[in-house]
């Protein structure tokens, strides 16, 4: 196994023996990762490997047990700092977009800004408008989430977390709870928040799309990270026998999604 | 996948124009069986409910002691005298009512939040808030309107109040407060934890979440159960009376002690009814509205 070996001064988010566990489930074992800035690593590997685990434990909505987190250098998983501070550097976009609601479009996007960063009503809202139209979303700002499709749900979601001006976006499995057709507006966003730089840690099941936008793919398997590579040589020559097995496996069922088992 | 998705969204070759077929004009065939399946069943609905009542008052009527009971619980003359007696005095009640209320409304929410902290600071106060639910809860409102209303005045203390109407409000505000508390605290644990994570992501708070995303969905899905304990606390002020003041059905039961005829109390009860039939049909409005709300998604 070998870890990227950071360029000093460019490195934005490390995990270093990063260990979690529920009870007696070990679902981190000392994993180590770093991901530089503008840099977009992907995270793929089977349900229950660990995926969603990394990133929430990276944005300290999970404690992890041991090893460190830094972030730009700067312990953040130390007991005892302000993770609300630390949280508002650090964007997060959850599989089931979590939109809250009670509150139109306009009000999920900035709660944020005006309660935890204490911005004017009229500054966030220009901002939150800024964003939404950027996204093609600036006619749904005075909707409720109910009155969106999944998939414009899960692009405010993703506003939500920019507005906050995060270094760095953790997207957990964004396109997973969404009709198939719904998939390519979504990941067309994260292809533009590519474009514009912002360095992003991606857990997905969408192998194609991890090829397309990733710079690196690691392969987590059963808690740890078995390899990690340029997305040509991983998901086309895997080293290690799991994951030649799990890519055969997505393949395999996207086969039999595309076109009829045909009779033996 | 991306790949798939857009072969999808290419614009397709020209499709040659397809005829809609027709709507078929007026009713179907179909359409008329089921309208006449409905009239049919608002029809029996209809039949067997004045079957039912009519049973039910030749039932009443012949029975032998009929007539004494419409002379002393049915009487129209005592009704139209006892009734501007037992008005005024609902009056006790609706201001009991109304102010309880509103002291109940905030004090148990003050409870619920006391119980859902989780800072260690506020410890003490999640056990004082659990000990006052479970103690409240378990005494009998007449007691606590008894050990208040009586208990309190006798101590003669300097600058308490001693009015009954008072230590009756106070009562009523202690004991419904432990109850309405365990609503809100239901409503508070019924919203998802991932909106609590979703709030926290943002860097706010917990008592940030708690108030700006947690507290608003809790309280939107706990007003129908809400009002249903105001409906029972609304016909508790009648308990009032034991303490002295003169309210409507205290004043229905002199009445209808001085005239020997318990007329009285079936006017003090329709005024009752008259308040809570209002409020229980906006409950059950609030409810479904919920329910098609919630099958909507907003409250999901």
């Amino acid at each position: 196994m070998t870890v990227a070996e950071p360029v000093p001064g460019t490195v934005k988010l490390v995990l270093e023996g990063v260990w979690k566990s529920f009870g007696p489930r070990d679902v981190l074992m000392q994993v180590d990762l770093a991901v530089d800035a503008h840099e977009v690593v992907c995270l793929i590997g089977a349900s229950g490997s660990g995926k969603s685990t990394l990133l929430r434990c990276a944005n300290l909505l999970e404690p992890i047990d041991d090893g460190r987190i830094l972030l730009d250098g700067e312990d953040i998983s130390e007991p005892g700092l302000d993770e609300n501070a630390i949280r508002r550097r650090i964007g997060i976009v959850f599989q089931a977009y979590n939109l809250f609601p009670h509150r139109s479009v306009l009000a999920n996007v900035t709660l944020g800004p005006r309660r935890a960063l204490r911005v004017g009503r009229a500054a966030a809202e220009e901002r939150a408008e800024a964003l939404l139209a950027r996204f093609g979303l600036a006619d749904k700002r005075d909707a409720y989430p109910d009155q969106l499709s999944g998939g414009q749900q899960q692009r405010v979601a993703i506003v939500r977390a920019l507005a906050m001006d995060p270094e760095i976006m953790l997207l957990d499995e964004i396109t997973s709870a969404l009709d198939p057709e719904l998939v390519g507006e979504v990941l067309d966003v994260v292809a533009e928040l590519k474009a514009s730089g912002m360095t992003m840690l991606i857990a997905t099941h969408e192998m194609g799309f991890a090829r397309e936008i990733a710079d690196r793919i690691c392969f987590l398997d059963a808690g740890r990270i078995l390899e990690q590579g340029p997305p040509d040589q991983l998901l086309g020559h895997p080293r290690h026998e799991r994951t030649r097995r799990f890519l055969d496996r997505v393949v395999d069922s996207r086969r039999s999604i595309d076109t009829p088992p045909t009779e033996p | 996948m991306t790949d798939d998705i857009d072969a999808a969204l290419e614009p397709e070759p020209e499709v040659p124009e397809v005829a809609l077929p027709e709507r078929p004009e007026g009713p179907t065939r179909r359409q008329l069986a089921e309208r006449a399946e409905r009239r049919r069943a608002v029809l029996i609905a209809l039949f067997s409910t004045v079957v039912v009542f009519a049973a039910l008052m030749v039932l009443v009527v012949s029975a032998p002691g009929w007539p004494d009971v419409r002379r002393s619980f049915f009487s129209w003359h005592h009704f139209s005298e006892s009734l501007p007696d037992v008005l005024p005095a609902f009056w006790i009640n609706v201001k009991v009512f109304v102010t309880a209320e509103a002291f109940i409304l905030v004090l148990a929410l003050l409870l619920a939040l006391a119980r859902s902290s989780r800072a260690p600071v506020l410890f003490p106060l999640r056990i004082l808030s659990t000990v006052y639910v479970d103690v409240l809860r378990g005494i009998p409102v007449l007691l606590v309107l008894f050990l208040l209303g009586f208990g309190v005045p006798a101590l003669r203390l300097d600058g308490v109040p001693r009015d009954p109407v008072f230590w009756a409000t106070v009562a009523l505000v202690l004991s419904y407060s432990a109850y309405v508390s365990e609503v809100y605290r239901a409503g508070i644990d019924s919203v998802h934890e991932s909106q609590r994570a979703a709030a926290r992501s943002l860097g706010l708070t917990s008592a940030q979440a708690m108030r700006f995303v947690v507290l608003p969905q809790a309280v939107r899905r706990v007003v129908p159960p809400l009002l249903n304990d105001f409906i029972a606390l609304q016909k508790e002020t009648a308990l009032v009376g034991v303490l002295g003041p003169i309210e409507a059905a205290r004043q229905a039961q002199i009445y209808s002690s001085r005239e020997f005829n318990f007329t009285s109390y079936v006017a003090a009860a329709l005024i009752f009814l008259a308040f809570t039939i209002p409020l229980t049909r906006l409950t059950d409005w609030l409810l479904s509205r919920q329910r098609t709300r919630i099958s909507g998604g907003r409250l999901a």
